[in-house]
């Protein structure tokens, strides 16, 4: 069973390596003349006036939170899918669906709930 | 395998759900610059509390099983939703005025508040630790939010970070040790479990550290100590109605399902965990009442005194009989109305936007608020133990139990215990009755009738129970049937 | 065999090396990137147990939620390195080093006792794809299932409570 996961191993070690080859082979090869214009971030841009990382509204997080949520949601739904079918020959087809129809319906009841409460706004 | 999916075991459960999401509809209907309807989403939220109990009641005689073992619908399954429903219902009395002083967001609250107390009353049907872990998530995840409800309080803040943070580290150790237990019996459905034990080929390596880490997780729900830390910060912290809420739902839930894990899973484990929890009792009690002595905060005394109350309720299923369990569920119930009423009445001398009230706020208030005085009297004398209220039979019936299982040494602990408390208690009574008022006390009441209608009820029936116990008794005899799945 | 047992090791040392990145590195960022290695790892080792379904959670779930959200904390709150405030209780990580060494030996001695537990049934053994674990969760789980989605709700409104400010007060400031 575990063979049928092969060519995602052989992708991953592709992936990695062509990234390692692009990044690494400039770093040998190329010449390396730095002054100060090229360290610069933006060449010809604003120059930076503060550290780019600064503390960010908690807003996002709201967001972030609510991802997670829908994110495990969607996870649910997934052996759902697979055995779909399967229920609905063993058990019936009612039973493939009202559980699931159940589960969704709290949850997209809650979506309303969030949207109309300005959670998904962005001000 | 067919799939048993007999819905009208959680009946009352989907009924709170059900309601929790007519709160939220109701709560859509207005905005937050014109909040339409919103002042009747408590009385909305009652009424889905009233009809649970209806359907409690109506399905009394009924017991059924169903989920493949998941849940049962027993007498000790509807003795504990009695328990939360009560508990919910004067809750939501308590928070119709307070809540919007502290939070606009009442629509989130009080589904918040259903969905907690479906949680809880699952706690008492489940038969399955996957079952059990999910409710208690629920009810754990929705008080940790409650706690913190007060936004503009750092100290209700720190109550749900403290109470998150210790709250998440005990469900750790309740879903490890419901996992060894796993490996040890391959099923976590409690009469498989039991069948399993029973045939004497388990791992004891894992059966054990499971049991173990089981009661670490439970104890943390529950306040026992030495896993009580949190409680005095948290009870402190939270909203006065909230406090009220989860000193007796959690604890009446948390101990359900403790209960029905021990008795209906791990009953030939009896010597080993009762020995474990009869030393935990004995600190739990001893420590509860001493710290609570040296209270001057009514909030934090009444903590105190919900540890030693949990030390209590533990003295009961020490034996593992189904006597205990009924005894625990009792006192349980007597301790939902005198506790929550104890609460209403710190609400009533809590100054405004303080959270809190020391004691010294209650002192002479028997002149000049009789009715609070004798009100807040009953209660005292009834967590005290003090014959004929309610808070009496419920300390009989645990100790009683504890006698009959063989224990008897425990009970005498446990009666000396109460004597400790009553000192605190009788000491509040005695500055309520016996002191001249002074510059903190009470000067000013707030007319608010749903906090005064929620104080009442609770007042009758501690003195109702105390009065005829035999007629609530029957409600919680005879309640673990231990039904097959 | 052997070839299988060789893969187990090369990841689990890549699994492992990562697990220490994440506890060592002074950079709350480098941790959480150390993190996002450490579950990809695991992600694997879980195919290689017949477990695809928990390696499947592990990618959306773990590594492409809960990182992305410690990523977000660490945004909250600043990404400032962190000074080892441990240094000063130095006895915190020889009590973490004997609890460690009790776990290993509770393991080890469970584990040399040999498994005596009661094998789950058969149907419990088919393995961790997909459809074994949505027919159980569709018939046996399908109560705790449900309470999952209550759960979520919970969650949902928490988040709405906790990290939302009502349009009123935005309004005021």
């Amino acid at each position: 069973m575990a063979t049928s996961y092969l060519p995602l191993l052989v992708l991953l070690i592709v992936a990695t390596g062509f990234g390692g080859i692009a990044l690494g082979l400039p770093m040998l090869l190329g010449p390396s003349r730095a002054n100060k214009q090229k360290l610069e971030p933006y060449e010809s841009g604003i120059i930076p006036f503060a550290d780019a990382r600064r503390r960010f509204p908690v807003k996002y997080y709201l967001v972030a939170m609510l991802f997670i949520l829908f994110d495990i949601e969607v996870i649910f739904l997934y052996p759902w899918a697979a055995v779909m079918r399967q229920l609905r020959d063993n058990y019936s087809m009612l039973f493939a669906i009202v559980p699931v129809g159940f589960f969704l319906l709290i949850l997209i009841l809650g979506l309303i709930y969030e949207w109309r409460k300005g959670a998904l706004d962005w001000e | 395998m067919s799939a048993n999916l007999n819905v009208s075991v959680i009946l009352p459960e989907l009924i709170l759900v059900g309601f929790a999401m007519l709160v939220m509809i109701l709560d859509m209907v207005g905005t937050d610059e014109r909040p339409t309807g919103r002042t009747l989403l408590p009385w909305l939220a009652l009424v889905g509390v009233a009809v649970a109990g209806l359907v409690c009641i109506q399905q009394y005689s009924q017991p059924a099983a169903s989920f493949q073992g998941g849940a049962v619908s027993d007498h000790f399954a509807l003795g504990l939703r009695l328990i939360i429903l009560v508990a919910t219902g004067l809750g939501i009395l308590l928070s119709a005025s307070y809540i919007p002083r502290i939070n606009k967001q009442v629509g989130e609250y009080y589904a918040l508040l259903l969905l907690c107390a479906a949680g809880m009353t699952m706690m008492g049907a489940a038969t399955d630790l996957m079952v059990v872990f999910v409710a208690l998530e629920i009810l754990s995840l929705a008080l940790y939010i409650l706690c913190g409800l007060n936004r503009e309080s750092p100290r209700s803040s720190e109550a749900s970070m403290k109470y998150f943070l210790l709250g998440a580290f005990s469900s750790a150790f309740f879903v490890y040790g419901a996992a060894l237990i796993y490996g040890a019996a391959g099923s976590t459905q409690y009469d498989e479990i039991a069948k399993a034990l029973a045939g004497g080929n388990s791992n004891l390596a894992l059966l054990y550290p499971g049991i173990a880490l089981l009661l670490v997780g439970f104890g943390f729900k529950v306040s026992l100590v030495p896993f009580h830390m949190w409680t005095p910060d948290v009870y402190q912290g939270a909203p006065t109605p909230v406090t009220a809420f989860m000193s007796v739902g959690t604890k009446a839930a948390a101990f359900a399902a403790f209960i029905r894990v021990l008795v209906i899973a791990l009953p030939a484990q009896q010597p080993s965990w009762g020995w474990a929890l009869a030393i935990m009792a004995i600190l739990t009690m001893t420590l509860g009442n001493l710290a609570a002595l040296r209270q001057s905060s009514l909030k934090r005394m009444l903590a105190y005194s919900s540890i030693a109350h949990a030390g209590y309720v533990l003295v009961g299923i020490v034996a593992g009989t189904s006597e205990g369990a009924d005894a625990a569920l009792f006192y349980l119930f007597t301790y939902a109305f005198m506790n929550i009423g104890a609460f209403a009445v710190v609400i009533m001398l809590e100054k405004a936007n303080e959270g809190d009230a020391l004691q010294n706020r209650a002192a002479g208030i028997g002149q000049r608020w009789p009715w609070l005085a004798l009100a807040m009297a009953i209660f005292m004398f009834s967590l005290s133990g003090v014959p004929p209220l309610a808070g009496f039979f419920g300390k009989l019936f645990v100790f009683k139990a504890a006698v009959d299982g063989g224990w008897a040494w425990l009970a005498v602990i446990g009666m000396l215990n109460s004597a400790i408390g009553a000192y605190y208690y009788l000491r509040v009574t005695v500055s309520m009755y016996f002191e001249k008022p002074g510059a903190e006390t009470l000067s000013q009441r707030s007319t608010w009738s749903a906090l005064s209608i929620g104080l009442a009820v609770a007042a009758i029936f501690t003195v109702l129970i105390g009065i005829l116990p035999g007629m609530w008794t029957a409600l919680f005899t005879g309640g673990l049937t231990g039904l097959g799945g | 065999m052997t070839l299988s047992v060789l893969f187990f090791v090369l990841i689990g040392a890549i699994s492992l090396a990562a697990a220490v990145g994440v506890v060592s590195s002074n950079h709350p960022v480098h941790s959480a990137l150390f993190l996002l290695a450490h579950f990809g790892t695991l992600a694997i080792l879980y195919i290689t147990l017949e477990a695809q379904f928990l390696a499947a959670i592990q990618v959306i779930i773990y590594a492409g939620g809960i990182v992305i959200l410690i990523l977000f904390v660490i945004m909250l709150i600043g990404s400032e390195k962190i000074v080892n405030q441990a240094e000063h209780r130095t006895w915190t990580p020889y009590v973490g080093f004997a609890l460690g060494i009790v776990l290993l030996g509770g393991l080890a001695i469970s584990l040399l006792q040999g498994f005596t537990g009661v094998e789950p049934n058969a149907a419990l053994l088919q393995g961790g794809s997909p459809q074994a674990v949505g027919l159980e969760l569709f018939t046996r789980y399908i109560l705790p299932f449900e309470l999952a989605a209550v759960l979520l709700l919970v969650a949902l409104l928490g988040a709405l409570l906790l990290a939302r400010r009502p349009k009123l007060k935005i309004e005021e400031q």
